[in-house]
């Protein structure tokens, strides 16, 4: 039997798409090894940033270096995939740069130093081969040749065709801050969700995570402070549709696809006022609290400053009279909550929004159960981003740890009212001038 | 709103300790087709308050041959799961009300959603 050790070693390459740059590192070849075929097809199974993974044969700053790399690669580890029997085809693949038809091939014909000994065929090959060239990233400054050239056995493509099939153009029932559909699974990934999970949202809106939790197989549930969101009424998002139709609710988004039994409930509650019972445990919290910009931040309370109730389009009063929430409360109360309804290992994954001149990573919540996994920027505007947190349970919080954040200064900063939407409109202000900011303001509180 | 919510809800009524379990009292009921999936049934049950969930179905007149008490082996015995399937995901409370059983509080439930916001005096 050959030695195990020599597939052991194998390098695999990731070749990942070229949004949301700011998760991760700056090139989109990454070169990894350590892991097993298994491995890399269990993460192509779940990335929607990986476009494809192979088996790395060889890679050199030029093509001559490539063919010295092929050339040392063990004969033993190609022989499977060059049978004469096999069938088999070679993408050319050129990152920042566009090659000509008659360029692809003479590329393809370069490689016939490899023992190819299987036929090629176009349409069903069983065995696919791909040659990657790096021409940088810079779309104004294209290099004559590439920086980096790589060759390797395709194994996987990840699941970046969820961004289309999901995308929220296509969905019966959004909102106005409906989750895009590449972020949705990725908060699902971050949140590591897999099927017959319990997965809890207490900021639902239109559902938009649960959805993609769905997708993996979890059963969801949700909760909203906006009773019309939550029964799929009022206002449509859409640009030409007035009303929201019948079929226009949560349910209804995943029955769309498919994923209808994935579906438990959702209900109009308050997330300040938490209606589990105390050994309710999720395996899962995902979730995007409100920013107090595009939707407002309430809760139920009576408070010296009221915010003005809801239009709600019915005439009848379906909320109780608001106050703001403010912003490190709702933080404040997600990471306890997080705390003591979240199975231990279970994680929280939320949106943080950041004023970006004054953001520091101290600012970053915490509480003694959980522990930060990771803290990703998506950049909004010159001045604002959210970040996309990662936490994990470690252990069971103690009565103590529900005070332990007041004399923290970390939190100055959300605190206040409203203080991270007085920046951002302040922001706009200056950038603008007043009038502009205005218009700016158009479907604020619309949902209520 | 479906018997496995309703099972980890409880009453935050203000000064409410004995909150739980919420009485339903509903006006209509539907029984919907639901795929069965024995292991996420398994996973949910040691979730449950088992008596609460008992008490909840046969109060809706769906106990539907649920047994007064946990199986043991339950995670293997199709037929339990499938009972405990039936009631948990299947049956669901489209009109009625949820009401916290020291204060009398009502929560109404409508289109299956329930509404658990408190007042401004409740808080």
């Amino acid at each position: 039997m050959a030695a195990p050790s020599s597939r052991t070693c194998l390098q695999y390459l990731l070749h990942l798409a070229q949004d949301n740059l700011d998760f991760r590192l700056p090139s989109p070849f990454w070169c990894l090894d350590g892991l097993s075929e298994e491995d890399v097809r269990t993460v192509m199974a779940r990335s929607v940033c990986a476009k494809s993974a192979f088996e790395l044969w060889g890679h050199g700053r030029t093509h001559s270096e490539l063919r010295t790399s092929l050339l040392k690669y063990p004969s033993e580890n190609m022989t499977p995939f060059m049978q004469r029997d096999s069938t088999y085809r070679i993408n050319v693949y050129t990152f920042n740069k566009t090659l000509e038809f008659a360029d692809r091939i003479k590329r393809i014909d370069a490689m016939e130093y490899l023992p190819f000994e299987g036929t090629v065929s176009l349409k069903s090959p069983q065995h696919i081969f791909c040659l990657l060239e790096d021409y940088g990233t810079d779309p104004n400054n294209i290099p004559e040749h590439p920086s980096y050239v790589y060759f390797g056995r395709w194994i996987a493509d990840g699941q970046r065709e969820l961004i289309r099939s999901h995308s929220v153009k296509n969905r019966h029932f959004i909102g106005n801050t409906s989750m895009d559909a590449g972020l949705s699974f990725i908060m699902a990934n971050h949140a590591k969700v897999k099927e017959n999970d319990l997965v809890f949202d207490p900021f639902v809106g239109t559902g938009s995570l649960l959805v993609a939790c769905s997708h993996f197989g979890a059963y969801v549930c949700g909760t909203d402070i906006d009773y019309n969101t939550i029964h799929g009424k009022g206002r449509s998002s859409r640009k030409n549709q007035k009303w929201r139709g019948p079929d226009e609710n949560i349910r209804a988004n995943l029955r769309q696809y498919g994923t209808q039994r994935s579906y438990l409930d959702v209900m109009v509650s308050d997330a300040s006022k938490p209606v589990w019972r105390d050994t309710v445990l999720f395996d899962a919290i995902i979730t995007d609290p409100p920013y107090g910009i595009r939707e407002s931040t309430r809760r139920t309370g009576s408070h010296k400053d009221i915010t003005k109730p809801p239009d709600d389009f019915c005439g009848e009063s379906h909320v109780p009279v608001s106050m703001a929430y403010h912003l490190s409360d709702i933080f404040t109360d997600l990471l306890n909550f997080s705390a003591h309804h979240l199975v231990k290992g279970g994680r929280l994954v939320y949106w943080l929004p950041v004023y970006r001149p004054e953001y520091c990573e101290e600012m970053i919540p915490l509480h003694p159960s959980l522990r930060m996994i990771s803290n990703c920027e998506q950049t909004l505007s010159s001045h604002t981003s959210r970040r996309l947190i990662t936490m994990e349970k470690i252990k069971e919080p103690e009565e103590s740890d529900a005070l332990a954040h007041l004399s923290d200064p970390r939190f100055s900063p959300y605190q206040g009212h409203n203080a991270f939407r007085e920046k951002y409109f302040s922001g706009l202000n200056k950038k603008l001038g007043k009038d502009d900011s205005m218009d700016k303001v158009n479907g604020e509180g619309q949902e209520g | 709103m479906k018997l496995l919510t309703h099972n980890m809800l409880t009453s935050h009524v203000k000064g409410v300790t004995k909150g739980y379990p919420l009485l339903i009292k509903a006006t209509e009921v539907k029984v919907n087709e639901v795929e069965f999936n024995p292991e996420f049934v398994s996973r949910m049950i040691p979730k449950l308050e088992w008596s609460a969930l008992v008490q909840a179905a046969e109060g809706l007149g769906h106990l539907h041959e649920l047994p007064a008490e946990l199986t043991p082996d339950y995670e293997k015995n199709e037929e339990f799961l499938k009972k405990a399937h039936r009631v948990l995901l299947e049956v669901e409370v489209i009109e009625g009300c949820l009401q916290c059983p020291e204060s009398g509080r009502e929560f109404p439930i409508s289109r299956g959603i329930p509404n658990m916001l408190l007042n401004e005096d409740e808080v």
